[in-house]
């Protein structure tokens, strides 16, 4: 079992559950009080068990580019992208953010389950000249609409002028931390890599003020109302980024990449199914692997779901047979001995106010 | 969190209680029972009048992280529903020995009373 750099800082205040393979947060004063403190003020999350790889190299971006499906090479110093590495036949081996540094240096945050598979992966498929090098910092998110404000309070760095996805080093009262305006809830929000004991700081230092500390079981939450994908549930490697509803992530002008002729041949025939959000009504919760119907035939299955606390309803993701994906499709989910309705929706089911 | 296990209950593995009041079983879930389920988003219920026989499926309890099914914890005919928590079934987590009570059942065989655990082997067993 690991434990998170952060973990003495809230053992004994925290819910515990194992995840990949980490012991971690599942939850600390209870999932209402940590959802609402993140939608409608600021939240703060242990994510240290998030895989993070450096890579260096002299022509890192031409390399890296050749196992995605977006295009990096556009990416400049400071700015990042939210992609997925691929396998021969367009399946996704990880969902992951990509952080250029420079011209030679790159950071990927990943999923924890995947980090050994990930790294692996990537000394088999990228040339020798290029170092990946797994990093173990402390990982904390700061989510909320006051997380700018409460970050900026540390700093005399400016961090208004960071754009979403932007990311910059900052220097603190306990030393340089390097920050990025990016999450995983649907919130404005920052993530930020430190040194362990720089971390725990600014863990205690956030508690002292008052922050909310969430745990996983938020966190999940939060990430499926604002239609964010969970590696493993959502998406694997026996689905592309077609099928996954990340049709968006695919340049095909970029040139080659690992999975672009699979992925081609996928678009010219049409996938067969697709990732479609539902929404349901009353209170039961449709849970990964509950078969989805249409005329009285199974035609998808669940992957993600909640009641969510935002919108008082249950929502899901699931695969449906593409014929029965168009919003406003009226559908059916098994729960157990009953039949319930459910409306394909938009899978952004929660949008934060502008 | 110590989670309280009143010794005048009576208790099921399956984390049902039963406090007696004559010969009818007001059942419930334990505090152990809510700590492990979190928190609380549905409930189905029996209908009143129906016969269940001991370990017989009484109704479920679903929360974020799981659905559990209600056993039965004696063999009775159900009296009475607690309607109020199909509409606020987080109700059950504030106060399961008394608010959060679920069904009432009139005993039809109250000799497995015996069989079900004290507060102290029930505590024994969920390792509190």
């Amino acid at each position: 079992m690991r434990y998170s750099p952060l973990w003495e800082c809230y053992q004994n205040e925290a819910k515990l559950t194992e995840f990949a393979g980490w012991m971690l947060p599942a939850q600390f004063a209870g999932l209402t009080l940590e959802h609402e403190s993140v939608r409608q003020r600021v939240g703060l999350f242990d994510i240290s068990h998030m895989g993070q790889i450096e890579l260096h190299s002299a022509a890192v971006w031409e390399h890296l580019n050749h196992l995605v499906p977006t295009d990096l090479r556009q990416l400049a110093a400071g700015q990042a992208r939210y992609t997925v590495l691929l396998n021969a036949t367009g399946g996704i081996l990880d969902d992951l953010i990509v952080y250029a540094h420079d011209q030679e240096r790159a950071t990927l945050i990943v999923n924890a389950a995947c980090m050994e598979k990930n790294v692996a992966w990537l000394r088999q498929h990228l040339p020798s000249d290029v170092v990946v090098a797994p990093v173990q910092q402390a990982l904390l998110a700061l989510q909320g609409s006051q997380a700018t404000a409460i970050l900026q309070a540390l700093t005399t760095d400016t961090l208004a002028t960071i754009p979403r996805f932007g990311h910059c080093t900052i220097h603190t009262p306990w030393g340089q931390v390097w920050v990025a305006r990016t999450g995983y809830t649907g919130e404005d929000g920052w993530e930020i890599q430190a040194a362990p004991a720089i971390g725990q700081a600014l863990w205690r230092a956030w508690r002292d003020q008052g922050v909310t500390p969430c745990g996983l079981v938020a966190r999940d939450m939060l990430r499926l109302e604002a239609g964010l994908h969970l590696y493993g549930q959502d998406m694997d490697e026996t689905v592309t980024p077609l099928e996954a509803g990340l049709g968006w992530l695919v340049d095909w002008n970029k040139g080659d990449f690992l999975g672009r002729a699979a992925l081609l041949a996928q678009k010219r025939q049409g996938v067969a199914r697709k990732l479609v959000g539902l929404m349901g009504t009353g209170r039961r919760i449709f849970r990964p692997g509950y078969p989805v119907q249409a005329q009285g035939q199974t035609v998808g299955r669940i992957t993600s779901g909640t009641l969510s606390l935002s919108l008082g309803r249950p929502i899901a993701l699931a695969y449906v047979e593409t014929p029965w994906t168009l919003p406003g499709t009226p559908l059916t989910v098994q729960v157990r001995d009953q039949e319930l309705p459910v409306t394909v929706v938009k899978r952004t089911f929660y949008t934060r106010p502008q | 969190m110590a989670l309280t296990y009143p010794p005048e209950l009576h208790y099921t593995v399956t984390h049902e209680y039963v406090a007696l009041s004559g010969d009818v079983a007001v059942v419930g879930i334990t505090a152990f029972a809510v700590e492990e389920l979190g928190d609380i988003t549905y409930v189905e219920l029996p209908v009143v009048g129906r016969t269940f026989s001991r370990g017989e499926r009484l109704g479920t309890i679903e929360s974020v992280k799981a659905v559990s099914d209600l056993y039965a914890p004696v063999s009775g005919v159900v009296t009475a529903v607690h309607e109020e928590l199909v509409d606020a079934p987080e109700r059950i987590a504030s106060d399961p020995y008394g608010e959060g009570w679920l069904v009432k059942m009139q005993l039809t065989k109250p000799e497995e009373l015996q069989e079900l655990l004290t507060a102290a082997d029930y505590q024994a067993q969920v390792g509190d």
